[in-house]
């Protein structure tokens, strides 16, 4: 659902929707009592119903990346539990070789509904920050100036926190083969493309090959 | 060296991390308005409890002897109404880089609110009863006397905003102060709608 004070224009079309939302009540309670709380939970339902269909209707900001410092090239990698695939480790060799490039790759910490809704993020961070470890140190045996950083479990969400502080100049996503990727069914990578105004690679890793 | 061992030579405060789902200004936005829906839920949840409670016995509501000035409050929530709307123009305005209208807007967003607080505070002298004379009396005081107070706050914020306003500050490209301070107005101006419809009218 929308916040219906996001913004000074959003705040004042509210207002006239509270004024229309009460008139309506106070006509339906002019009549009857009884007709004043029907025209209350009617109307009640129908605006909720319209705020949270129009959330999901509304389409993602295009974000544009503040650009990297001059003579310097970003590029951005989002993995999580392939992360250490050797495909991902070439395609990111590929793409910095002679570039002089950085690389900051992003683990999203992968937890479960529940554990997320209890706060109970140790193991998931735990669990990333090693595979996260493994792979800086591969890269780095590679010759590839990688950092790197926990991120949120929303891979989108992940995304986009690094995107404001890292402010690459390209994205690389790392998910597994279709059919085993929860990535891919949640279409992470088209969600990336649609919202962030940078060159998306899309890097399939294979764990059972490698 | 790793993230990991990184994190552990890092000393002062641990960094930021940026993954609460959404960006700090709504969330703040957020946890503001919640933080006055119970606020002002409290205080009709008391007002509510004592008309369910008080109506059965006496029959009547307000009770016999209390009169409500709903002509004069429904004037007020016109001219509350005129000043969101004026607050509107003051922010659209500096959007186009109108200044004149930014300041212009601002400055009848200012007079349209003192004149609410002013014809609230008059009629208070003016409706007859205290809030020691019943619960009704208590509770009306309490939601329009809450409302007052916000709209006060708010009366402050646009003072300051109009002082900015015309020693040259905001622009089409950073006007925050005019688009924070008018989601604040607007807010106050619809708890009104709400306190006028349910204290006055039903």
């Amino acid at each position: 659902m929308r916040n219906p004070f996001r913004s000074e224009a959003d705040a004042f079309r509210f207002v006239w929707l509270t004024i229309g939302y009460f008139a309506l009540i106070f006509v339906g309670s002019l009549i009857n009592v009884w007709v004043g709380v029907a025209v209350f939970v009617v109307v009640t339902v129908v605006a909720l119903w319209w705020l949270l269909k129009r959330g999901e209707r509304e389409a993602p900001v295009k974000q544009t990346p503040a650009a990297s410092p001059p003579g310097e090239y970003r590029i951005l990698v989002v993995a999580n539990e392939t992360v250490g695939g050797p495909e991902l480790l070439s395609e990111i060799r590929e793409r910095s070789a002679g570039r002089g490039a950085k690389v900051l790759v992003v683990c999203p910490a992968l937890n479960s509904p529940l554990r997320h809704w209890v706060s109970d993020e140790d193991d998931a961070r735990a669990f990333a920050q090693a595979r996260l470890d493994q792979s800086l140190a591969s890269m780095r045996a590679a010759a590839v100036d990688a950092s790197g950083e926990i991120g949120d479990g929303d891979p989108i969400q992940a995304i986009e926190d690094a995107v404001r502080t890292f402010r690459p100049d390209e994205l690389i996503i790392s998910t597994h083969p279709a059919g085993r990727s929860h990535w891919l069914e949640r279409g992470v990578v088209e969600k990336a493309r649609e919202r962030f105004d940078l060159p998306v690679t899309h890097v399939v890793v294979d764990l059972d090959q490698s | 060296m790793s993230a990991h061992a990184e994190a552990h030579e890092h000393h002062g405060p641990p960094p930021i991390h940026y993954s609460s789902r959404v960006s700090p200004s709504v969330l703040g936005m957020f946890l503001f308005i919640g933080s006055e829906i119970m606020l002002f839920g409290a205080f009709f949840t008391v007002y509510f409890f004592d008309r369910v409670v008080n109506k059965p016995f006496g029959g009547h509501w307000p009770p016999d002897g209390f009169h409500r000035p709903v002509f004069v409050a429904g004037i007020n929530t016109l001219i509350l109404v005129t000043s969101s709307a004026t607050m509107h123009w003051a922010d659209t305005s500096i959007k186009k880089g109108n200044r004149a209208g930014m300041q212009a807007g601002l400055v009848l967003t200012l007079c349209l609110g003192t004149t609410f607080l002013i014809t609230q505070v008059i009629e208070y002298h003016r409706i007859g009863f205290a809030t020691k004379d019943t619960s009704f009396a208590s509770t009306f005081f309490g939601l329009t006397g809450l409302h007052g107070a916000h709209v006060f706050v708010g009366l402050t914020i646009l003072l300051v905003m109009t002082i900015r306003a015309f020693r040259g500050h905001f622009s089409p490209e950073h006007h925050h102060g005019v688009e924070i301070g008018g989601i604040y107005w607007h807010f106050v101006d619809v708890m009104w709608i709400v306190v006028y419809v349910t204290v006055y009218l039903l």
